[in-house]
């Protein structure tokens, strides 16, 4: 088990070695450095100016040397004026060294956001913590309806509440955020006018007001997806022999079906769950733009539309280190409640 | 001048109406399935469920409306009229008094066509992207599962790779605009768009390598079509100017493909290591058959069941995709009348008015709909064999 795991984790850690290489080869082509470059200059800068400019942030340094210093294996220079010998820092606004040091993702520095002209941790934080709240909220909802849903519907297959439950969990994996969100504004914020159709105010304070539409639009796709899944495990646990045993016993249905087959069935939609996060990532970044909430999809937006590398950087290091530890969860998780499963 | 409008009787009833030529295609086609589903096989079987009914009826429905779109939609889906600017649904356009069902947007452009118009764009991406996905997944896919060993090894970590990325980061940076002026689109729609002609080149290698006068034909045909389809797409230098593919239409294809078939290449994978165990496998091998045929027609024919329902729900997925694609305005052109483009202009503007909002997002949800459906229905018919 110990080696199993530990295998795992050197395997995620290649991966997000591979993917940031990926992402930082991608945000330093030509183009998106314009980009940069002119969004961070004055209007109508001249092609000279905005060259000079990238050359003095140490954009023009070597790709590789770069990708070293973010990651914290190259020491990080600071800007020194070829006439005059003087170092600066890089980017004043985030305490860049003046002296040459090791200062990366390995030592804990995630570098410095260009757009919002602050540290990317003191940033990206703060965001997480709150798609946190929101990811919980979702949780809370999800999880329980989903799980009923997929009881009630697997505990009698074929029957009039199957038929209608599982139409209703297709239809719910039918409709991505964008599509329900815009739905449940129109019929909860614009018609009923019970709920508020923007989360902005949800940064200063939750209430049931402003956090129910995001809650229930991530919600709602993911729904579907579990029902079903569990559905499919509860259709089969309940065509057991132990449960016709119990059955046969003389116990009432309901009894067999909360103390017999709710435990087993229960498994297999684990794994579904933990497997949730990266679609529900996805989600959240719909949602968090739609709504107008400050969390990490709103800032993962942020910076891709502004080119924000260090930025950048930092959301898919976090977004793919949650896919990989929700999957290695959810394997080792497997095994721990399935006995009959050892893992090698 | 005060605009004037038909009742919401009306707007039904004109909708429907718009909608003829899709009537009797649909009942055209569904009469004819009726009458011969003994003889369809599979697709036959789908007519014996109320669900799978609904999930055929459905995908036809938009099928014919993206044929017909220009016979249904009564006005250009770019074209604005100014004075029907945010219009509510009836409203009549004083000029060519026809109607504008759903109403006018924020740029006075017919919500109906634009909706109708939209559906093009989707039928066409999302089953042509599935396509070239499932023939990269199973070519990539086969040999993995049936050789195992450091092949699997490298292409699973390739695959994992791609799936760790959350979709939406990974259009951010395979889809801005920068993008297309490197080579990065183009020399990943080049490798793409190889992995089918490959295909059917070994596809029939391995079955005709004895028979040479079919063989020469065969491959000649796939070398012709595919190098013609594959310089007008790749290169976009077709000889006959009938293969044309945009710019962003092409960086989105190929960011669709390269986001969904590292999920055929595990399904792929997994059926062949199952199938791989099989009685009929180990005869073709005692046989002499060579792994490329044993792969492909042993193999492949054998695991279509899964493939077939995985196909289905792909298609939903890629129309979600392209739906976030749209509503993040990535890639689409702003005034293109696909559903998610759609959805995001609407979507601003909920506080003002909710009308041009709803036609697009019912849509993409039925669509989506009808291929869930059917998926379900098809899985439930080959479980039944």
């Amino acid at each position: 088990m110990f080696s199993f795991i530990a295998r795992r984790i050197g395997t995620i850690l290649l991966t997000m070695l591979c993917l940031t290489l990926v992402v930082f080869f991608l945000v330093n082509l030509e183009p998106n450095l314009k980009k940069l470059a002119i969004s961070q200059t004055e209007m109508h800068t001249p092609a000279d100016q905005l060259e000079s400019w990238l050359v003095n942030h140490g954009y023009r340094q070597n790709f590789f040397l770069r990708y070293g210093q973010w990651l914290g294996v190259l020491p990080k220079h600071p800007i020194t004026d070829p006439a005059t010998g003087k170092t600066t820092q890089r980017f004043s606004f985030c305490n860049d060294p003046t002296e040459p040091q090791f200062s990366g993702v390995l030592q804990g520095d995630f570098g410095c956001s260009t757009k919002f002209k602050t540290t990317v941790a003191a940033k990206l934080f703060p965001a997480l913590g709150a798609t946190g709240l929101l990811m919980f909220w979702v949780l809370a909802v999800m999880v329980p309806i989903s799980l009923l849903i997929g009881i009630l519907a697997g505990m009698r297959e074929g029957s009039r509440t199957d038929r209608v439950l599982s139409v209703a969990s297709i239809a719910s994996t039918a409709t991505p955020e964008y599509v329900s969100g815009v739905i449940f504004t129109v019929i909860f914020a614009s018609w009923l006018g019970w709920l508020n159709g923007s989360a902005a105010s949800a940064s200063q304070g939750i209430t049931f007001y402003n956090f129910t539409l995001p809650v229930i639009t991530l919600a709602i796709y993911g729904i579907g997806y579990i029902a079903r899944m569990t559905r499919a495990s509860m259709v089969e646990v309940m065509t057991q022999q132990y449960i016709r045993t119990a059955r046969l016993k003389g116990l009432s249905f309901s009894s067999v079906v909360i103390k017999h087959a709710l435990r087993n069935a229960l498994i297999a939609p684990f794994t579904v769950i933990m497997l949730q996060f990266p679609w529900l990532l996805t989600g959240v970044v719909i949602v968090e733009v739609m709504f107008r909430y400050q969390g990490f999809g709103y800032t993962l937006v942020e910076a891709a539309g502004n080119n924000d590398i260090d930025l950048l950087l930092g959301c898919s290091l976090v977004s793919v280190f949650i896919v990989l530890i929700t999957q290695l969860i959810s394997d080792v998780g497997y095994a721990f409640l399935n006995p009959r499963i050892r893992v090698q | 001048m005060q605009t004037e409008y038909i009742s919401a009787f009306d707007v039904v009833l004109g909708v429907l109406w718009r909608f003829w030529p899709v009537w009797v295609a649909l009942i055209l086609v569904m009469g004819a399935s009726f009458a011969y589903k003994k003889r369809l096989g599979l697709y036959g079987q789908l007519f014996d469920s109320g669900v799978g009914i609904a999930g055929v009826f459905i995908c036809l429905f938009w099928l014919f409306t993206a044929i017909f779109a220009s016979t249904i939609s009564p006005f250009d889906p770019l074209a604005q009229v100014s004075v029907m600017k945010d219009t509510l649904p009836g409203a009549i356009e004083p000029a060519s008094k026809l109607v504008y069902y759903f109403g006018g947007d924020k740029l006075a452009r017919d919500v109906f066509s634009r909706m109708v118009y939209g559906s093009q764009i989707v039928l066409i991406i999302a089953p042509a992207a599935t396509g070239f996905a499932l023939m990269v997944g199973i070519t990539l896919g086969l040999p993995a599962g049936y050789y195992g060993g450091k092949i699997d090894t490298l292409l699973s970590f390739l695959a994992n790779l791609v799936l760790a990325f959350p979709v939406i980061l990974l259009f951010y940076l395979l889809v801005t605009p920068g993008i297309m002026d490197t080579p990065i689109p183009y020399g990943m729609a080049g490798l793409f768009f190889l992995f089918p002609i490959i295909f059917f080149c070994v596809l029939f290698w391995t079955r005709y390598k004895k028979r040479p006068d079919r063989l020469y034909i065969l491959l000649g045909i796939t070398l012709v079509l595919g190098g013609w389809i594959y310089a007008g797409l790749v290169f976009d230098k077709d000889p006959l100017h009938i293969v044309h593919i945009d710019p962003n239409q092409l960086n989105i294809f190929v960011a669709v493909v390269f986001a969904s078939s590292p999920g055929v290449f595990r399904i792929v994978r997994g059926l062949t290591m199952d199938i791989k165990t099989r009685d009929y496998v180990a005869a073709a091998q005692t046989r002499g058959e060579s792994p490329w045929y044993i792969m492909l027609w042993e193999i492949l024919p054998n695991a279509r069941g899964p493939l077939i329902v995985d196909a289905c729900l792909r298609i939903g997925y890629t129309t979600i995709l392209l739906g976030t694609l749209g509503y993040f305005g990535l890639g689409l052109a702003p005034e293109s009348p696909d559903w998610g483009t759609a959805i995001k202009d609407a979507s601003r503007l909920l506080r003002s008015f909710i009308h041009p909002a709803l036609p697009p997002t019912i849509a993409l949800m039925s669509f989506v709909l009808g291929l869930n459906l059917l998926a379900d229905s098809l899985r439930e018919q080959s479980m039944k064999d």
